[in-house]
């Protein structure tokens, strides 16, 4: 049993949880993840460790409600259990000097990416961030990416906010104005992290990304996470979640995170309208 | 001598046709006047070739006498002085290959049915709440952790706590057991009896500390500095690929993913459970082992129409258990003998529609002294599916491997340990079942518990490696 310490809402249907899990806030490096199971019946989902407290043994973890599993999630108030926290798992990122890296973050992927630029910055690379949303008010961890970055660009799809267009739009532009970029890493929506690979290639920019293929063990047992890098199979939660943009195939991963629409839509109808019964049918 | 009935007594089944529309378990058990009945067909041997033939030398003509003489209770104790996990050994032990074969009957007739016996057995000591708790040694102060909590570990477990040490079980998963839980199907191993046996391991004093994976949430080196000790049971539990155009196909499980889905994640109960699997019409299983066999029942189970079990050799050389062959057989299952598979087609949105095999042939006896299937030129064929399950194997659980430095790991991933010790070449570090031998069987995964639980002890008195 794991109790949640605390929980926000950062904007409509992204939260941040706090948990109280000691084993795992002292061993987590950036770019790991937990897995979460809920209740007896739950699902076991996969998410990235934002940030810790080490001292007092708090993991950080912000999620997009999209599903049933996530929404169940997001209806928790501090004081309440999941039944199991798992992690941390996977390989930690690569933080080392580059000298100029571009971090990119999409949507919930900021918060993904925090960790990773805050180390990056803090031995002494050049941090230059792009992160956007859809809207404005998706917009989430400004600040905190900001204090990590030498330089902060934003993007939303609309131009409510920042410039108007993508972060490959902006990656472009930094690109071409001719700026020596030594390392990218890219952490957001698969279509995106496809798109900053594919903008980084023809420059031969070594470009990271991190793959959210679905899961269930998390410890390499069950070969559902399998993607194909390189021509070769890997299994994202142990040999991952970080690879070579320019070597995934992106389309089968697109493909596979697929499998379950059908399934998905039946377990959020069900929850929603049992959701509604207990709170008086509103 | 009286004379001797040729057959077992028969063990009641659930009809195959309710069978595949339920996940409850298969055969039934003895009643109390069969097994009477089937211990009174033992010869009590004086020189019994069963026992030899037992991995861990349970001592069973004695214990069929207890039974031959309604003395149930003494029977149980008996089993249990070497094998503390009965109720699944009498279920899912290859009794065939093992104490059934050397049993004297068995030249001229059918084995006493040893393994029906042990279960019996089992599962009357339970039923009428008789398990008891064998008195605890004094502590000695060490402290023992293992990793991995199958039947390799909990055995292990079980026998340091009763020597008197404390241990620490640290499981990956959210449930203890290892394959028992995740893997061999309710119907074949009702998960309320390894439950049950798992709680016995608790009361002998062991800890289980569930979610927690070593390597990550802490390495062997880090728990070496808490512990006197560790065990490293982390089984066989990475799955095998052909390596075959399409692989990446929705709908193409590996078995470990779709066992893990049903049995732990109980996705056959979507939506009650969160967890989905893919209900296929005609799925079809490849390889011709017991996690195959499950798999194909299994499917029949979520509603399959047609499973097929696509097989490179005979059924002769297929490494399932008789009894599951049979048992599958029974249900429905369609066997594709002597046929490879060479690639798949999907669908345009990704889905797999289609096997691609070829037809086999079997040639000279290869290493394994089974004869070799040999490609039949242009003799390529489709099968129409959707939903494949690969079930071709898996190799030791690389984690540890690759993160305690110390230890020597042979060429397919396997700790290397001494198969009289269980000593890996890590000071305080012992090593048994599948993750040393490759996958294997429960008995021989308890067996090398066991002798790493004697050198363990011998260890932690004497600190002499
Ligand atoms: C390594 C990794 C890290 C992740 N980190 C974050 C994070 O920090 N914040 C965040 O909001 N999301 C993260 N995700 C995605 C998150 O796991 C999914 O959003 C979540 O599982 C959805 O579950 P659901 O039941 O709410 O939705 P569902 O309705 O079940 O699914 C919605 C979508 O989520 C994906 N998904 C479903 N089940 C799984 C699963 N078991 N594993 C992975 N993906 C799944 C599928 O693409 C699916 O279409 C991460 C995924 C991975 C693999
Ligand atoms: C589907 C299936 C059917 C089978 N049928 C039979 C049968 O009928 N009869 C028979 O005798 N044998 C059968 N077997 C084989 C038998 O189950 C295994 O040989 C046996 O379970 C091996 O025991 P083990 O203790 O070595 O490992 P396992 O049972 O594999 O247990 C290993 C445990 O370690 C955990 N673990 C792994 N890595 C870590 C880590 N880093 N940290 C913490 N925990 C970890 C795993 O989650 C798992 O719970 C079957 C196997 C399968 C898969
Ligand atoms: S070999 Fe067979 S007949 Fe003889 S003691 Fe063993 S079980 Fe009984
Ligand atoms: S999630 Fe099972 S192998 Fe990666």
């Amino acid at each position: 049993m794991f109790k949640i310490l605390s929980t926000k809402a950062l904007a409509p249907n992204i939260k941040c949880f706090e948990f109280e899990a000691p084993y795992i806030a002292q061993k987590a490096q950036p770019g790991q993840f937990v897995v979460v199971r809920i209740n007896e019946t739950g699902e076991r989902i996969p998410l990235t460790i934002a940030d810790t407290k080490k001292d007092q043994g708090v993991v950080i973890i912000v999620f997009q409600e999209v599903g049933k599993t996530t929404k169940l999630l997001g209806t928790l108030k501090a004081g309440d259990y999941v039944l199991d926290l798992l992690g941390p798992l996977g390989k930690p990122s690569e933080i080392k000097y580059y000298g100029t890296v571009v971090c990119i973050g999409g949507g919930v992927g900021t918060p993904e990416i925090y960790p990773i630029a805050r180390a990056l910055k803090e031995i002494g690379n050049k941090v230059v961030t792009i992160i956007g949303a859809r809207t404005k008010e998706l917009l989430i961890m400004v600040e905190e990416m900001r204090s990590v970055s030498d330089e902060l660009y934003i993007t939303t799809d609309d131009g409510s906010y920042g410039t108007k267009g993508l972060v490959t739009d902006e990656l472009k532009r930094l690109i071409s104005q001719g700026i020596k970029i030594d390392k990218v890493f890219a952490v957001g929506p698969v279509i995106m992290m496809k798109a900053v690979s594919e903008t980084t290639r023809p420059y031969n920019i070594p470009t990271v990304v991190s793959l959210n293929p679905i899961m269930l063990d998390a410890t390499g047992m069950c070969g559902v996470c399998r993607v194909e890098v390189g021509g070769e199979t890997k299994f994202a939660c142990v040999d991952g979640p970080e690879f070579d943009g320019h070597q995934v195939n992106f389309d089968t991963l697109m493909m596979r995170l697929k499998t379950y629409l059908k399934e998905e839509r039946v377990s959020l109808e069900l929850f929603e309208k049992q959701s509604h019964k207990c709170c008086g049918g509103q | 001598m009286a004379k001797v009935s040729e057959k077992k007594v028969p063990m009641r089944e659930q009809d195959p046709k309710a069978r595949i529309k339920n996940f409850q378990e298969v055969p039934f058990g003895y009643t109390e006047e069969e097994a009477v009945l089937e211990a009174k067909r033992c010869l009590q041997c004086k020189k019994p070739g069963c026992v030899k033939g037992c991995p861990v030398e349970i001592d069973i003509p004695a214990f069929i006498a207890r039974i031959a003489e309604r003395d149930f209770k003494n029977a149980i104790k008996i089993i249990k002085k070497k094998n503390v996990l009965p109720a699944i050994c009498g279920r899912v032990c290859p009794q065939e290959d093992q104490c059934e074969k050397e049993c004297v009957l068995a030249k001229k007739m059918e084995p006493v049915a040893i393994g029906r016996l042990e279960r019996f057995a089992a599962d009357w000591e339970a039923e009428n709440n008789l398990v008891e708790i064998p008195p605890k040694q004094p502590s000695t102060g060490k402290r023992v952790a293992v990793v991995g909590s199958g039947p390799a570990g909990l055995v292990f477990a079980g026998d340091l706590a009763q020597l008197g040490h404390e241990v620490v079980i640290f499981e990956a998963l959210h449930k203890p057991g290892g394959v028992l839980i995740y893997g061999i199907p309710e119907f074949r191993l009702p998960k309320a009896i390894v439950e049950r046996e798992i709680e016995y391991v608790k009361q002998l004093g062991v800890k289980i500390i569930t979610s927690f994976v070593v390597g990550q949430t802490k390495t062997v080196d880090e728990l070496l500095q808490e512990f006197d000790a560790v065990f490293i049971g982390t089984g066989a539990g990475l799955p095998w690929f052909m390596n075959i155009p399409g692989e990446h196909l929705n709908g193409i499980y590996s078995a470990n993913e779709y066992l893990v889905r049903t049995n732990l994640m109980k996705a056959y109960l979507f939506p009650e459970y969160d967890t989905p699997i893919v209900r296929g019409r005609r799925v079809a299983v490849i390889g011709g082992g017991n996690v195959a066999m499950d798999a194909a029942r299994t499917a029949l189970r979520l509603g399959a129409e047609t499973s097929t079990i696509v097989y490179r050799r005979s059924r002769k050389e297929m490494p399932a258990r008789e009894e599951e062959i049979v048992h599958a057989e029974e249900e429905g299952v369609r066997f594709e003998f002597l046929t490879l598979p060479v690639r798949y087609y999907g669908t345009e949105d990704g889905w797999v529609k289609e096997i691609e095999c070829v037809r086999m042939e079997l040639g000279e006896p290869d290493a394994s002294g089974r004869r070799r299937p040999i490609v039949i030129p242009n003799s390529e064929f489709r099968i129409p599916v959707d939903t494949v399950v690969v079930a071709i194997g898996q190799s030791p659980n690389p984690l540890i491997p690759k993160t305690t430095p110390g230890l020597e790991i042979g060429k397919h991933g396997n700790i290397m340990a001494d198969e009289k010790t269980g000593k890996t070449t890590k000071k305080g570090v012992f090593a048994g079942g599948d993750i040393v031998t490759g996958a294997a069987t429960v008995i021989l995964a308890m067996g090398a518990g066991r002798i790493a639980a004697r050198a363990c002890d011998e260890y932690l008195k004497t600190n002499i490696w």
